[in-house]
This record gives structure tokens, C-alpha cells and sequence, in this order.
């Protein structure tokens, strides 16, 4: 039989072509939660973890049900989400234009590589003893330490977006009577915008880690907050729920950066 | 009195009245005085003691080998580059730096990707705070690079031909005295290239700009130029100033006369550059 022959006779799948995506990521998620009911279904059945069985799914869930209804996915959320939010945007506010100036100017990227890589390289919990002794409120530690967990990538994405910049875009500007203002709003940050999203997705998916060890810290709200309670108070059913809710909110805002990182994205993989 | 049945003998050299608006070129004076470029001590002078003077409504090429400072002095005319010493005056003014009186097309087309063709030809308004102007300023301009239909697309998704229209149409949206050409047709195919030059041509004579374009290539030198300024190398300096005698109709190429010119010229270019093979 020939090659082409061969090809023809090739069972085919055509229904399958639009959905694949869909079908393999339910595909995906059915496959967690049956490892997830195995690993349920073999702690219950361990005479030593048995007290861990309401981290099982049907117990995880259920709770997780009554959370949505009576509102405490909200409650304990939104707190998340503001710590996270005032970090991410002090970060965003701080790196963006640092990540121009030593993009753009090479002496302040020599003098400040070492600084900013052996910076990097501390994990942010560190800070956590400075953040307490810095700051009035444990708000202010936890927006700290996210800050300082989500600035690095932001500031390294921004600079490196700009270093990849074609300095002909520059040039035409100038010659077309930009000033400054313009060199950075119309031509720069377009430019750049996909490196700067990109820089931001990735801090977030840092910021989100490290907010539920920041929220260890003496607050009474939050994700981390309601972790350590109810391992506190041996709720694991509750712990359970609340981990599913912290994976939830992830995966959404990252979603949300990609379709933000898709709608810049000006290059046109088709031209 | 002479026969009121008789139309009036027209002198087209003056208005008739003087009341009226005298038909003249929009482009510029440009004077270039004593100029010299040096990048580093060690390496010497790229240009010395350069001066010449364009026309208004003049299209002057500058011709000579990679390296002879052509294209360096094309950056000084435009403001982009500052020379060591002398001056560039355009219209009375010295050039300080970059103006959307003086536009500089280059090589590569160099569109902005996020933008559509039309942002893209209004740049130098948006720049100079005329966004209201390129309303009817764009589409004119586009129409007169013959891209009137592609104002809303994509600037990537043109050919190479297409996006350097599209680079004369926003250097053209100023409404620039002075067009200055850095090989612009350098990376384009033959016949791109050819009808590019010819149009470039026409627009130029239409506006009355004046033009000044960087080339190596004798034969656009002929097709586009009314003067060439052949350049000697190491340091860059004028060699030979030759004014072109052909009629619109020969700078197409094809006729004798363009042959002859052609021929002329590359005598001249390859007696400066030192080139062996005419052929």
C-alpha cells in the first residue's frame, strides 16, 4: 500500500476538530479529581491519616457549596484580593519605569545587575521579620512582601521588552518630532506593553504563592488566614474548600492576564 | 487695446496679476556651509569641509560608495545627527535637530506594528498636535501614495513595496519643505523599486519639495535627480557636481538620452570610486 493510500484510509475524527481543546482540558480536570478521590479514598481507608478523610472530594465540595451560599468565599477573599492587588500594583508602578530607565540606559543596567539579581535571589518570606518591625499595620507587611515578591519580574520583563525594541522605531519618531512624551506613550510602551503583561502574569502567579504564607502573619482575613484556622481548629473539610478556592482564583486572574496578553499582542503570526 | 474676440497671451513665467497667488515650489532652501563629521579622532574625519546649495523644488542626489559619509550627511541635513563643524540653514534657519519641515525617509520602511496604515501616515500630526488636520491630511496623503484602500489595515500585513508607501505617506502628511531619501528603495525588487522611484518623482515635482536621496545606484541617481553631488571617500568630500539634462519622459529609461546620461555619469562615478568595471 502506498503512503497516500495509507493516509486516506486514516480513520478520521472530524467532530472532534473544534472541541479538542475543550474536550482534553475537561479531560485534564477529570483526571485531577480522580486522583483526588483516590487519594481520599486511601487516607480514609489508612488507620493512620483516617482523620484526614474530609479531604476527600465529596466532603471538600460540599463544604465548599455552603461556603459560596453563606457568603464566605467572598468574605475571605476579598481581602486576598486587596493585598494582592495593592502589591501588585506598587510593583507595577515601581518596576514599569525602572525596567525602562535600565532597559533604556546601559550604565544604570551595568551598575545595577548585581544589586538587583542578588536582590532577586532572596526569597521574599525573608523579608517577613523586616516587614513586621517596618510596618504599623499587618496589611501593610503582607502588601510588602507581595511587592517585593512580584517586582522582580516585572522590572526584568520590562527591561529586557525594551532592549528587544527595533531602535529604527526610535529614530523615525525623533526624526518626526517626538518629544519625550511621545517617545514613551506612543512608541515604548506599545512596544512593550506584551513584555510588560507577560512580567505581570508571571509576578502574579509569584504574588499569589507567597500571599497565603504572608497571611500566616497576625491577621484575621484572608486566604492564608482561613488555611491556617482551619488546620487550627482540624476543619480539614473547610481547609480543603479553601485550597480549591485559592487554585480557583488563580487560574482566573492568570486566564484574565492571558486574554489581556492576546489582545496587545501586535504580532501577527499570519503576516 | 488689442481684439476683444482674441483670448489674452498667457506668461506663464509671471501671474498675470499680481493680486494672485504666485505658483511656486513649497519646498525649501537648503544651504549646506562648511560642514565636517568626525565619529572618532583615531579614524579621522567621515566628512570634510562640505558645501553646497539645493534649489527650492530641487531633487539632488548624493552619489558615492558604502562608507564615503553619503548617508551621514543626509543625518546632518535632517537634525539627527550634529556635525563637528559647519552648518546646515534651511529656508535662513539652522537645523538644530529634527523638524516635520525636514522628514527623513529611510532604508527600511519601519512602520509600527500595533498601528494601522492611516495612524501610521499620522504619525508626524499626532506628534505635532494636528490630529484634527489628519483627517482629511491622511487619506489625501495615502491617496497620493496610491494606498487610499488599505487605510484601516494592519501595517504588517502590506508588502515591502506597499509599507515604504506608506513611509512616504507619513513623511508626506507634515507637509514637509524638505524630503530627505536615504536609499529608501535599497531592499526593494526590481520593479517595486522602479515604479517607487518614478512616483517618489512625480510627488516631489507635483509638490514642488525639495529632495535630496542618498544612493549608490547610478541609475536612480538618472531617474530621480535634476543634480548629483558624486562623492570622493576617506574623508567624504564633493567630487563632482553633474546637472542632469533629461525630460521627464527619457528618466524612465529605454531612450538614448537616457543612455547617455546614464553613461556620463557612471564615467564620473567610476573615475571617483575608482571602479574598474563600467559595464
Amino acid at each position: 500500500m502506498s503512503a497516500a493510500a495509507d493516509v486516506i484510509a486514516r480513520p478520521s475524527l472530524p467532530a472532534l476538530g473544534r472541541f479538542r481543546g475543550l474536550m482534553n482540558a475537561v479531560l485534564g480536570i477529570g483526571l485531577l479529581l480522580a486522583l483526588w478521590w483516590l487519594g481520599g479514598w486511601m487516607i480514609a481507608r489508612d488507620p493512620d491519616l483516617f482523620a484526614f478523610a474530609s479531604f476527600a472530594p465529596g466532603p471538600t465540595l460540599t463544604r465548599l457549596w455552603e461556603m459560596i451560599v453563606a457568603g464566605e468565599v467572598v468574605g475571605m477573599s476579598t481581602p486576598s484580593l486587596y493585598r494582592v492587588g495593592m502589591g501588585l500594583a506598587l510593583a507595577i508602578a515601581i518596576g514599569v519605569p525602572v525596567g525602562i530607565l535600565i532597559g533604556r540606559i546601559p550604565v544604570l543596567r551595568e551598575i545595577t545587575n548585581v544589586p538587583f539579581q542578588f536582590l532577586r535571589m532572596i526569597s521574599p518570606l525573608s523579608w517577613m521579620p523586616i516587614a513586621v518591625m517596618a510596618y504599623d499595620t499587618w496589611d501593610g507587611a503582607i502588601i510588602f512582601l507581595i511587592f517585593v515578591a512580584a517586582v522582580w519580574p516585572i522590572l526584568f520583563a520590562t527591561a529586557a521588552g525594551l532592549r528587544r525594541i527595533d531602535p529604527a522605531w526610535l529614530k523615525v519618531a525623533r526624526n518626526l518630532g517626538a518629544n519625550p512624551f511621545h517617545m514613551l506613550f506612543v512608541v515604548i510602551l506599545p512596544a512593550i506593553s506584551v513584555d510588560i503583561l507577560t512580567g505581570i502574569r508571571l509576578a502574579l502567579g509569584v504574588a499569589w504563592v507567597v500571599l497565603v504564607p504572608a497571611e500566616y502573619l497576625g491577621v484575621t482575613s484572608g486566604l492564608g488566614y482561613s488555611i491556617n484556622d482551619a488546620r487550627d481548629t482540624l476543619d480539614y473539610a473547610s481547609l480543603g474548600a479553601t485550597v480549591v478556592i485559592i487554585g480557583v482564583i488563580g487560574f482566573a486572574l492568570d486566564a484574565a492576564l492571558m486574554a489581556a496578553i492576546k489582545h496587545v499582542n501586535w504580532v501577527r503570526s499570519d503576516a | 487695446m488689442g481684439d476683444p474676440m482674441m483670448p489674452e497671451p498667457i506668461d506663464r513665467r509671471r501671474p498675470a496679476d499680481p493680486t494672485l497667488p504666485t505658483p511656486r515650489p513649497t519646498g525649501a532652501h537648503v544651504s549646506v556651509r562648511g560642514l565636517c563629521h568626525t565619529y572618532r579622532k583615531a579614524d579621522g574625519p567621515v566628512l570634510q569641509d562640505i558645501g553646497f546649495a539645493v534649489e527650492p523644488g530641487e531633487i539632488l542626489a548624493l552619489l558615492g560608495r558604502s562608507g564615503c559619509g553619503k548617508s551621514t550627511l543626509l543625518h546632518m541635513v535632517s537634525g539627527l545627527t550634529m556635525p563637528t563643524a559647519g552648518e546646515v540653514v534651511i529656508n535662513g534657519n539652522a537645523v538644530r535637530g529634527p523638524s516635520p519641515r525636514w522628514v527623513m525617509m529611510f532604508q527600511a520602511p519601519s512602520l509600527y506594528p500595533w498601528m494601522t496604515v492611516a495612524q501610521n501616515a499620522a504619525l508626524g500630526l499626532r506628534f505635532a498636535r494636528r490630529m484634527h488636520a489628519a483627517k482629511t491630511r491622511v487619506p489625501e496623503v495615502l491617496d497620493l501614495v496610491d494606498l487610499g484602500g488599505l487605510a484601516d489595515r494592519n501595517a504588517q500585513e502590506l508588502s515591502g513595496g506597499q509599507q515604504q508607501r506608506v513611509a512616504l505617506a507619513r513623511s508626506l502628511a507634515p507637509k514637509p519643505e524638505v524630503l530627505l531619501l536615504d536609499e529608501p528603495f535599497s531592499a526593494l525588487d526590481a520593479f517595486t523599486r522602479r515604479n517607487l522611484q518614478q512616483d517618489v518623482r512625480r510627488i516631489a515635482r507635483n509638490l514642488g519639495l525639495t529632495m535630496m536621496i542618498v544612493t549608490h545606484d547610478v541609475g536612480e541617481a538618472v531617474r530621480m535627480a535634476d543634480r548629483v553631488l558624486v562623492l570622493d571617500a576617506n574623508p567624504g568630500r564633493i567630487a563632482h557636481d553633474v546637472t542632469m539634462t533629461l525630460s521627464d519622459a527619457d528618466r524612465n529609461g529605454g531612450t538614448e538620452a537616457f543612455q547617455r546620461e546614464h553613461t556620463r555619469l557612471m564615467q564620473t562615478y567610476s573615475a571617483v570610486a575608482q571602479i574598474t568595471d563600467t559595464a
